[in-house]
């Protein structure tokens, strides 16, 4: 395997599979971060096997994608540079706190859980096996993470405030959720992807819900953070790659 | 502190073959909901179970160890309640 950067020839197909993909990969990344820092044993076990869930997910897209452009999943994953990236700016944010690391789930997943259900329709077999798998995986963390944002926001003074502090922080980075450009367009045309924006009904009614439970309240919609599609992302990714990358770049081909 | 906020909860777990629910283990949770999920999360990654309880652990009434003799100890020299002392017929087959 050579060290040096693979570049892609990115066909809306690819592209819109790396998306999701990169999605899931550096979010499973992050939440495994958790692992031996969690609050408690039950709670590093629910972030782990949610970690799992994602990397799993994210493996099965770089296959799919690297079937089309000739490479393997470790290629895709340890191979490209930062501005190759086309995962979201919510999920390569550093976890903060617990209910940063939540809310973060929670908004991602309210989001996930109507685009794969929707995905299990796509036109690309491939794809829309995957939705049947992820959707089952994602219905949890949905739920897991909607459970604890209840009790964080109506919990203690100290759990209130950090949540509320985790909304507002949070919250400009939830509209590239539905951003589609000339290449997503395509897909949704295609029958491949649903549009987001044909999602954004059932992420509202899931977060409201979510938000009245937590005696929270909904920030408004202002100045939306966005680049993260496109590969202009923030300075933390590129930590995370050096983390998830440092082996393979500097032992190429290494297995164990 | 934390064990007034996280009370233990008792996990019992149905396995896939239609028995019992068993009992395997415990978590701490701040309510039943929550005790759920961590069960779910702690005691099924290996896909151990098709249904979960869980109890609080202070909703159980548990024999004293110091009653031990009075309680079992009788029953050990009536062997006869053992099913061993009938003759099975063989068109029974296996029971």
């Amino acid at each position: 395997m050579p060290t040096t950067s693979i570049s892609l020839d990115e066909a809306p197909l690819v592209l819109h599979l790396l998306r999701r993909a990169d999605d899931a990969l550096i979010l499973g990344h992050r939440l495994s971060e958790w692992t031996g820092h969690a609050p408690t044993l039950e709670e590093e076990l629910a972030l782990a096997n949610i970690a799992l869930d994602l990397i799993g997910q994210a493996r099965l897209l770089y296959a799919h994608a690297g079937s089309l452009t000739g490479h393997d999943e470790d290629q895709l994953a340890y191979l490209r540079d930062a501005r190759a990236w086309r995962n979201l700016l919510l999920v390569e944010l550093p976890n903060g706190d617990f209910a940063q690391t939540i809310l973060r789930l929670a908004l991602f997943s309210a989001f996930m859980d109507p685009c794969w259900q929707a995905t299990t329709r796509s036109a690309d077999p491939t794809l829309a096996a995957i939705a049947a798998k992820a959707e089952k995986e994602v219905a949890y963390h949905l739920r897991h993470s909607a459970e604890w944002l209840i009790r964080l926001g109506d919990g203690t003074e100290e759990s209130r405030r950090r949540a509320k502090a985790a909304l507002d922080a949070l919250w400009p980075y939830t509209g590239e959720l539905f951003e589609a450009d000339e290449a997503e367009r395509e897909m949704i045309a295609a029958g491949i992807a649903p549009d987001p924006e044909a999602l954004r009904a059932a992420w509202e009614a899931t977060l409201t819900d979510v938000l009245a439970r937590a005696a929270l309240e909904r920030p408004s919609d202002t100045w939306m953070q966005t680049g993260g599609r496109s590969g202009r992302h923030t300075e933390h990714l590129g930590y995370v790659l050096a983390d998830l990358q440092y082996l393979q770049r500097a032992y190429p081909g290494a297995t164990w | 502190m934390t064990e007034s906020r996280t009370p233990l909860w008792e996990v019992f777990i149905r396995s896939r073959n239609g028995l019992a629910h068993k009992h395997v283990g415990s978590v701490h949770a701040a309510d039943a909901t929550l005790a759920l999920q961590a069960a779910r999360d702690v005691y099924t990654r290996r896909g151990e179970g098709l249904s979960l309880w869980v109890v609080p652990s202070s909703a159980i009434t548990a024999s004293d160890p110091a009653d031990k003799d009075m309680l079992f100890e009788p029953t050990a020299s009536k062997i006869y309640r053992h099913p061993t002392f009938y003759e099975v017929p063989d068109e029974v087959g296996n029971m």
